[in-house]
């Protein structure tokens, strides 16, 4: 189990003294947690690949909401107020209602879990990020039979999200992604709250955000104010805008083609001009042998 | 200018990766070159309409120049898209300009544009006479392509193309009304 030894991150990896105290003290977490070296190895934890540094991860961001520019999130988010926050809960569970987030968070253990992170654009992290297993948090609500997916919705505040008031957007607000309730449920998927061991700065979707590494990043909604458990698939906003191009799957795959960009190769982050750093893209984002049983018998070139 | 700020953004890229460009410098620079090669372009669509406005007959020769400085621009952009984010990976680029049709499309406003420099010169002016203006009016289906490229690149945010669209629709609406003019009876009073 590979889990049991994340000493294979060699220090120097680890960009800043912050962020390896951050991993001691993570080790510890991994140790006393036992619970944790049932999950599948790839739990992520022992990942050999360098971070991307700290800086990087929380400047450069996708969060539309705050502008279209990799630079806005990181300018603009601080507009935003994540306290007092709470999450609306409904459709096929027993427990439905608003909670307060720190309802939600109540009991569940955090742990840390090291991810790639692929964006459809081409471009990938190694990104430390701590959440707690969704599985954990959405059996709080007692989904019922019925409940075959889980919808997750981002906060619609234009008064504090400046690109919700642009003219020049084709997003019909708020952001909705979902999944099926097996991926929801997968020990990979995690409902993230912070990243490198602190609380997750707004540009990264605080206070709450999903994590699902084998999926491009757009399935990973940020600021998530409302869940849903339906029978139905949920309607989501890539793939009502760019059907095409933006599957409900969405899993990266080197095989399909994007309208866009080739996702056969990824700059892995940080990038520099003259050494790109590319490197192959993997079926499922290198977590195939932990995720792809729950595709059997799809075809993959269909269902993107 | 903007090609001096790039000069030293790259300088930087070199002794301190990341300062400037930020972590995807590759993508960074291929997007600054298009955007001011667009935005060059668009001025140079404006140094006729301006003769005509001023009654000053000097601008023609900025115009050719305005008009190479957007042809290098977007020259840079394509290779610096070959380079930086392409790798010279022929068979991705293959790839590119087979599948993604912003990107060929880009490329024939780029051949388009590289035929107008290569017959800016006098020489070519006197060999082609009358033809010349007709050939040169094909900075406007090269505009129309570039921005057809930047519409169909963008995933959400359209604010860019709306803003250079509407710009390159009053300047061909006011081609077009010209010589409509001059065509239907313009001539005679001259």
């Amino acid at each position: 189990m590979l889990i049991s030894k994340p000493a294979d991150i060699a220090p120097s990896c680890i960009t800043s003294e912050t962020a390896f105290q951050n991993r001691r003290k993570f080790v510890q977490t991994l140790g006393l947690a036992s619970g944790v070296a049932l999950l599948p190895r790839a739990a992520g934890a022992s990942l050999q690949e360098e971070l991307t540094p700290e800086r990087i991860v929380t400047s450069y961001n996708n969060f539309y909401e705050f502008g279209m520019d990799k630079t806005d999130p990181a300018a603009h988010a601080h507009e935003l107020t994540v306290a007092p926050w709470s999450i609306e809960v409904s459709g096929e569970a027993k427990r439905t209602g608003t909670f307060a987030l720190e309802d939600v968070l109540k009991g569940l253990s955090e742990e840390d879990r090291i991810y790639r992170f692929r964006c459809v654009e081409a471009w990938s992290m190694v990104v430390p990020w701590r959440g707690v297993p969704m599985k954990t948090l959405l059996e709080k609500f007692e989904p019922t039979g019925n409940a075959k997916y889980v919808e997750f919705t981002t906060l619609k505040r234009p008064s504090e999200m400046r690109a919700q008031r642009s003219y020049f957007s084709g997003i019909d607000w708020p952001y909705v992604e979902g999944l099926r309730m097996d991926e929801a449920y997968h020990p990979l998927t995690l409902m993230v709250t912070g990243v490198y061991g602190k609380a997750l700065p707004k540009q990264n979707g605080a206070p709450l955000r999903l994590m699902v590494p084998w999926k491009y990043g757009f399935k990973s909604g940020k600021s998530i104010v409302k869940i849903r458990f339906s029978a139905q698939r949920p309607v989501t906003t890539w793939n009502v805008l760019q059907p095409d191009e933006y599957g409900f799957y969405a899993n990266v795959n080197p095989a399909v083609d994007h309208p866009r960009w080739s996702q056969a190769v990824e700059r892995r982050l940080p990038s520099s001009l003259f050494s790109p750093n590319r490197i192959p893209t993997l079926p499922f984002n290198g977590y195939a042998e932990e995720v792809a049983y729950l595709y059997a018998g799809m075809d993959l070139t269909r269902h993107y | 200018m903007p090609l001096a700020w790039l000069a030293y953004a790259i300088a930087r890229e070199v002794s301190a990766p990341g300062t400037v460009l930020g972590a995807d410098p590759g993508e960074a620079v291929v997007e600054f070159l298009g955007e001011w090669g667009i935005r060059i372009l668009l001025l140079t669509l404006c140094v006729s309409p301006l003769r005509r406005l001023t009654g000053n007959a000097q601008v023609a020769g900025v115009r050719r120049m305005v008009g190479l400085f957007a042809f290098a621009y977007l020259a840079l952009h394509f290779s610096a898209y070959l380079g930086f984010l392409a790798l010279f990976d022929w068979a991705l680029i293959v790839e590119d300009l087979s599948e993604r049709s912003y990107i060929m499309v880009g490329l024939l406003a780029l051949i388009i544009l590289a035929l107008l420099s290569l017959t800016s010169t006098r020489g070519w002016q006197r060999r082609l006479r009358r033809n010349w203006q007709h050939l040169h009016w094909g900075i406007y289906p090269a505009m129309l392509l570039g921005l057809l490229h930047l519409w169909w690149l963008t995933k959400d945010g359209f604010g860019d193309v709306v803003l250079y669209g509407t710009l390159t629709l009053v300047l061909l609406g006011e081609r077009l009304a010209l010589s409509w003019y001059t065509y239907s009876g313009g001539e005679r009073k001259q």
